[in-house]
């Protein structure tokens, strides 16, 4: 027993060191971002170049935009990267951040079944094609998770004049608080209507019979920010590996490489901190 | 399966596989080293508030996860009580939270072993001369196979678990990302198959562990 013992241990002992000896960087910062930019890939592809000219590891938590800005709120981040303007007012506000600045845009698109049941392919007015989804009843996929992207879908249906619910009789809202991957595989599973940011979705690969189906409407763009963190309220946080981050984010070594990122030779986002919308 | 390949021989890969046996193996270790002493001690000792005791650890077998992730978010977050301690999105705090869903396992499992032992054996020590602390080596050395089945289910809960250390970790590339945390990345990326694959490694991986184990153990034996 006791022999049995000691070998178990040492092997967990063993297992236990290597995990603890695996990273060994000279700096390392936590940035709080959102799904779609760790679903679409665009993060582990232009970080590494930033770590090989700083020698600065970026340690990614990715998170919908609300939890991202409570938790770097909470001090647990040392900067954030997220998408939806009217919350980072407020984080702006409440004296967490300080510069902002934007790095990217894109456009969030509407997808759905290529069936189409609500008829809206083609169009180019989300109001309009929401107001047609909620009227022919057709199932729709929301994210329900406080996200960027839940809080653009938020705004379009108060623009329709109705925040559907299952509580007031939507059974065809189905809200599964989920990321923007989780949402797109569960629209995709019963052939549902939702909003996507287009990175996540050019970059999806389980798209199975959906299709981007409303697109171009100018209330359908999508910024993305990086905003430091006051130092002033935020004492402990990396500030100056995170100016540095932010820093080379929108210099042109970091928007060239925000510009080359393709899925399937289609740009995912554009470079913008030159001229910022 | 060209994206299966490229993946499983990456270094990331290797990498990830290596943090999920070594937080997995940490936390059943300390899992281990607490509750080998106290389930042995429900069985044998005779102390006041042993029965409630035993109705909270078996209780705590169905502890869900994702609220010990919070629980402990909160701890460690560098706003809470424990933040000093800079453990939040690290392999620490993946091993501590991994360490409370499976000690409580872990207690039980030994002290339902025990008892039985106790039972059977315990008159016969005690006529010995032994007294009831005394007696805990001798049933444990006799309960080998049972406690060797309590510490793989304990491990068992902590590489297949998600909840906990998707939170108190990040799943952070390269640092705190698991076997779990990365299928529950690749679904949500869409990968769907090469998910799967990651699922058939990670039980082909906990399979091996067990075998290991029963080896080792039956070895010692002969």
């Amino acid at each position: 027993m006791m022999k049995v013992t000691r070998r178990l241990l040492a092997c967990l002992f063993a297992a236990g060191m290597t995990t603890s000896a695996t990273s060994a960087a000279a700096e390392s910062i936590v940035l709080a971002s959102t799904t779609s930019l760790q679903d679409s890939g665009l993060l582990a592809n232009i970080l590494p170049a930033f770590t090989a000219a700083t020698g600065i590891e970026v340690r990614v938590v990715a998170q919908g935009t609300g939890q991202a800005l409570a938790t770097a709120a909470r001090g647990d981040a040392d900067l954030v990267l997220v998408h939806d303007p009217e919350a980072e007012d407020k984080f702006i506000a409440e004296g967490h951040g300080g510069e902002r600045r934007q790095i990217a845009r894109n456009d969030f698109v509407i997808v759905g079944p290529v069936s189409d049941p609500a008829k809206i392919g083609g169009g180019h007015d989300a109001v309009a094609a929401f107001g047609l989804i909620a009227k022919a009843g057709a199932p729709f996929v929301a994210r329900g998770d406080k996200s960027g992207t839940d809080a653009l879908e938020k705004r379009l249906w108060r623009k329709v004049g109705r925040q559907p619910s299952l509580a007031s009789g939507d059974g065809w809202y189905k809200d599964i608080g989920g990321g923007m991957g989780a949402a797109l595989n569960a629209a995709a599973g019963i052939g549902a209507y939702t909003l996507s940011d287009r990175g996540t979705w050019l970059s999806f690969a389980n798209k199975a019979e959906l299709k981007a189906l409303v697109e171009g409407d100018p209330g359908l763009l999508n910024r993305y920010d990086v905003i430091l963190l006051d130092p002033k309220k935020h004492p402990i946080a990396k500030h100056d590996a995170a100016r540095r981050l932010s820093d080379w984010l929108v210099s042109t070594a970091g928007q060239a490489a925000i510009g080359a990122y393709t899925k399937q030779g289609q740009q995912l986002f554009n470079p913008s901190a030159a001229a910022p919308k | 399966m060209t994206d299966f390949w490229t993946t499983v021989g990456s270094g990331e890969f290797v990498r990830i596989v290596a943090l999920s046996l070594g937080v997995s193996l940490s936390a059943t270790g300390l899992a281990v080293l607490l509750g080998l002493p106290l389930g042995a001690s429900l069985a044998v000792l005779r102390f006041a508030g042993r029965r409630p005791l035993i109705i909270v650890i078996n209780a705590l077998l169905g502890l869900p996860p994702v609220v010990v992730g919070l629980v402990l978010y909160l701890l460690l977050s560098r706003s809470g009580p424990l933040g000093e301690l800079g453990l939040l999105f690290t392999p620490g705090g993946m091993v501590a939270a991994q360490t409370i869903l499976a000690t409580p396992i872990v207690a039980a499992l030994v002290h339902r072993a025990m008892n039985g032992l106790w039972t059977d054996y315990g008159g016969a020590l005690l006529v010995d001369g032994a007294t009831r602390l005394r007696a805990i080596p001798t049933l444990l050395a006799m309960g080998r196979l049972p406690i060797l089945t309590a510490a793989l289910a304990g491990f068992g809960r902590t590489i297949s678990e998600v909840g906990a250390i998707l939170v108190v970790g990040g799943n952070i590339a390269g640092y705190t990302r698991t076997m779990t945390t990365a299928i529950a990345l690749e679904t949500s990326k869409g990968n769907l198959g090469l998910a799967l694959s990651l699922g058939l490694v990670l039980i082909g991986i906990s399979v091996a562990v067990s075998a290991t184990a029963f080896a080792l153990a039956s070895g010692d034996r002969r």
